[in-house]
């Protein structure tokens, strides 16, 4: 499917937004979320670019389920280091561990479930984490209730990781062509709601 | 109702006739305009007056609008006139290549005395106004111009494959020309800048030369392609890639670019990077294009954030 113009400018404003937010958005922090924030926000805006040179085709690449772990695994890595001090090596392991098992499993190739299993409780593991820590810190007013934007960014991101896993295993919920009508849409509607819920953090 | 005077018909007439020359000529620039901006190459010549704007900025002086004004005129006519002359020279090549036969100079939409001519006073007054505003800038622009003009196109171009350092080195100048200006001196910062843009040179180039190799093969320009074949070609676009990244990276540190531009610097560099490995490990024509396209975003990022 093409994209359309309307897309380009969509993905244009998240890659804008994306960049923004790693160079003004994330000024002060410590370096570990630093540069966390940066691969998250990094790879955000470098496959946006992508897209909008390369078209939808560029999601067809065997690349695009390790590249696109990055996002959720270095945000939840950033969260917990700034807010769950007592997490923040073995999640930091489980960070590196579960990429590597990742990029093991997508290079090889290997019978069974195994490569799913690893990719489903990575992802899920880090999506879980940037949806609930914000929403609990902002709810129980460890941070300003904007925080909580941050957890709704995590939902949109699952959202679209989802739409696109199920497209990829060809067992579309919604055809193909509606999830690559919404994906831009969803993109920015979750770049906001991360760089939104960062300032007001 | 009495018939209107013969003069109204006079009159009415005379005003159809200069409204029709005066449509007539307006076309007529429509048509030289549109010819002469495919003749420039706005496209190109943006991305090259934008280096030396960024070149300029780098030095975080006091902007002073009516240099800026100058560089950005000056800088505009010297490219644009050295790209004419360029096609002026090109043009019997152009007509051979399918990516080229319809450029106005190939494709007859302006004569070729009417090219070198424009090409001339545009250059002339391009590096006349760089002297005028500063010598040492205006040796630099004149500099980048005969490197383009006389040593790439005219001597080396259809002679080896290594013509395109010199025109990477010219493409260069224009970033140097702007830090000199706004300097005064050829500093380690500009030499870094003119490198970062040298060595960004075949990541753009070269891609395009794999992408169009038979318009080339049947020109018989001679590319790298043809001379040490795509892995090898590929290889250099890698290493080039490195280099222009590491350039412009070392640049940025040394102007004292804020931390926040230089992680931004550091993400579209990644990106540059991958899709250079991704030519070398998982060539396609798909990789090979956006490498194309990814590159001058790439440039023209970067340009605006050693400006911040």
């Amino acid at each position: 499917m093409k994209v359309t113009p309307l897309d380009r400018i969509v993905l244009l404003m998240t890659c804008l937004l994306a960049a923004y937010q790693v160079a003004v958005g994330i000024n002060g922090l410590e370096n570990v979320p630093t540069i966390t924030y940066t691969i998250a926000f990094g790879v955000l805006l470098v496959a946006g670019l992508l897209i909008i040179i390369l078209g939808y085709a560029v999601l067809d690449s065997p690349i695009v389920v390790m590249v696109s772990t990055m996002i959720p695994l270095s945000l939840s890595l950033g969260l917990i280091w700034e807010h769950v001090g007592v997490l923040r090596y073995p999640y930091l392991v489980f960070t590196i561990l579960g990429f590597l098992a990742i990029i093991v499993t997508r290079s090889i190739r290997m019978p069974g479930r195994l490569p799913t299993l690893i990719l489903a409780v990575v992802h899920g593991v880090a999506g879980m984490i940037v949806f609930l820590l914000p929403s609990i810190l902002a709810a129980m007013g460890t941070t300003r209730p904007g925080f909580a934007l941050v957890g709704l960014g995590g939902a949109l991101i699952g959202l679209g990781g989802l739409l696109l896993s199920f497209m990829k295993t060809g067992k579309p919920i919604v055809s193909g062509e509606i999830i690559l009508r919404i994906l831009p849409g969803i993109l920015l509607l979750m770049t906001i709601a991360f760089v939104t819920g960062f300032a007001l953090a | 109702m009495p018939p209107p005077p013969a003069s109204a018909f006079v009159w009415a007439s005379t005003v159809f006739r200069v409204v029709n020359k005066a449509m007539a000529i307006i076309r007529w620039i429509r048509t030289k305009v549109r010819a002469y901006l495919t003749l420039i190459k706005s496209m190109q010549t943006g991305l090259l007056l934008s280096t030396g704007l960024a070149g300029y900025l780098s030095a975080h002086t006091a902007p002073d609008l009516g240099v800026l004004s100058g560089l950005a005129l000056s800088l505009t006519l010297a490219i644009s006139g050295s790209t004419i002359l360029n096609m002026w020279y090109d043009c019997d090549i152009d007509t051979l290549m399918n990516r080229t036969h319809n450029r106005p100079l190939a494709a007859g939409k302006v004569t070729k005395p009417e090219a070198l001519w424009l090409g001339l006073i545009l250059s002339l007054v391009g590096v006349g106004w760089a002297f005028a505003l500063n010598g040492l800038y205006g040796l630099v622009v004149f500099a980048g111009l005969f490197i383009d003009v006389v040593v790439y196109t005219i001597w080396l171009k259809r002679r080896t494959s290594w013509s395109i350092l010199w025109g990477g080195i010219s493409g260069g100048m224009p970033i140097l020309a702007g830090r000199v200006l706004a300097t005064g001196q050829v500093d380690i910062v500009g030499l870094l800048l003119m490198m970062a843009v040298l060595f960004w040179i075949p990541t753009h180039i070269l891609t395009f030369t794999m992408r169009y190799f038979d318009d080339y093969q049947a020109a018989r320009i001679p590319s790298f392609c043809s001379s040490y074949g795509f892995d090898a070609t590929r290889a250099i676009i890698a290493l080039s890639a490195i280099i222009a990244a590491a350039s412009i990276g070392v640049a940025g540190v040394m102007i004292g670019v804020q931390a926040g531009a230089l992680r931004l610097m550091a993400v579209l560099s990644s990106g540059l990077l991958l899709l250079s490995f991704a030519t070398v490990f998982r060539p396609s024509e798909q990789v090979n294009f956006s490498l194309f396209k990814y590159a001058s975003i790439y440039m023209l990022a970067s340009m605006i954030l050693l400006s911040l």
